[in-house]
């Protein structure tokens, strides 16, 4: 399945869970935060938020910044 | 000297120097920045994460006890930093949240319309809303009605170093508006950051000062200790200027007074 990751399309296995996807990337889950198809998803909610086809997913995180 | 106390959205300041995480040449120099300023306020930005290559977390650099203020910097309109805010919000570091709405990008002035709108969503949403604007006081005056917590008036444009061009306008905004005003953007030197403390700001905020000094951590000290120096030269009160000499010794009583010349 495709999945839009932060503005770029992206191949993910079907069925693959938001902790998954950082978890296959060696990203910390407690130093983001997620938002799927515009809505917040909750840091606790990450290993049951199963992506699908045609997601729009944006991951974020604190940078230095004035 | 009673204890003099910064409060925003409920929490005491002792320290009127709010710092910055941006432009450092390497992020483990904040600690000791954070120190050296007795900074206790510090602002973040919200970025999306590269995936494919995992760099280092500023998180890991910021001491415990310092209060976040991520910035809502990126938004173009008041609906993106809602958006940001909210993001901000659930990573868990609290409710203060830095209003910058900018479209302009040459000089990175913030549109005072769209920040006004935002700050007022916000507000209403529990958020503790430091907004970035330009001096002007109708501003200033809806973002009080919109519930702000302080405000934010720039002294010069974002990283420009230029020091307090818009004095006159940031002195009506103390004068006439009654929240922590915290003179933020601009501020080049620790003398301009003093100028503006003895203005009767309440705080000032420096990042790229402070970042960009060949030794950040003392360049810090020296805000920290300007801000302080501003701070008490104004609650001491400043004597009357004069267009002409006023004897500071007395005028009576000279070695030769009263023997012929």
């Amino acid at each position: 399945m495709i999945v839009v990751v932060n503005g770029k399309e992206t191949e993910l296995r079907d069925g693959q869970t938001l902790l998954e996807l950082l978890e296959a990337r060696d990203i910390p889950a407690d130093g983001v935060v997620a938002e799927l198809n515009r809505s917040i998803v909750p840091g606790a909610d990450f290993g049951k938020t199963v992506l699908n086809d045609g997601d729009h997913l944006e991951v974020l995180r604190f940078v230095g910044g004035g | 000297m009673t204890k003099d106390i910064l409060t925003i959205g409920g929490l005491e300041l002792t320290s009127r120097l709010f710092t910055g995480t941006g432009k450092y040449r390497d992020d483990s120099l904040i600690p000791g920045v954070c120190e050296a300023s007795g900074s206790q306020v510090i602002t973040v930005a919200l970025r999306r994460v590269d995936l494919e290559s995992g760099t280092g977390n500023v998180m890991d650099f910021i001491p415990r006890h310092m209060r976040l203020l991520p910035n809502t910097s990126g938004a173009r309109t008041a609906d993106e930093a809602v958006r940001i805010a909210r993001l901000a919000r659930a990573m868990g570091c609290g409710d203060w949240i830095k209003i910058e709405v900018i479209s302009d990008n040459r000089y990175l002035l913030p549109d005072g319309y769209e920040t006004a709108k935002a700050t007022e969503i916000l507000a209403n949403e529990g958020f503790v809303v430091l907004p970035y604007i330009n001096p002007d006081l109708y501003v200033a005056r809806s973002l009080v009605d919109a519930g702000a917590a302080a405000v934010m008036p720039l002294g010069a444009p974002i990283g420009t170093n230029r020091g307090i061009r818009t004095r006159e306008m940031v002195r009506i905004l103390i004068e006439e508006i009654d929240l922590p005003i915290v003179v933020d953007a601009g501020i080049g030197r620790p003398s301009e950051a003093c100028e503006a403390m003895e203005m009767g700001a309440d705080a000032c905020l420096v990042n790229t000062a402070i970042a960009t000094a060949d030794d950040p951590a003392m360049m810090a000290r020296a805000f920290g200790r300007a801000v302080r120096a501003g701070r008490e030269a104004f609650l001491s009160g400043p004597g009357a200027r004069a267009g002409m000499a006023v004897a500071s010794s007395p005028l009576t009583g000279f070695l030769d007074a009263g023997t012929a010349a």
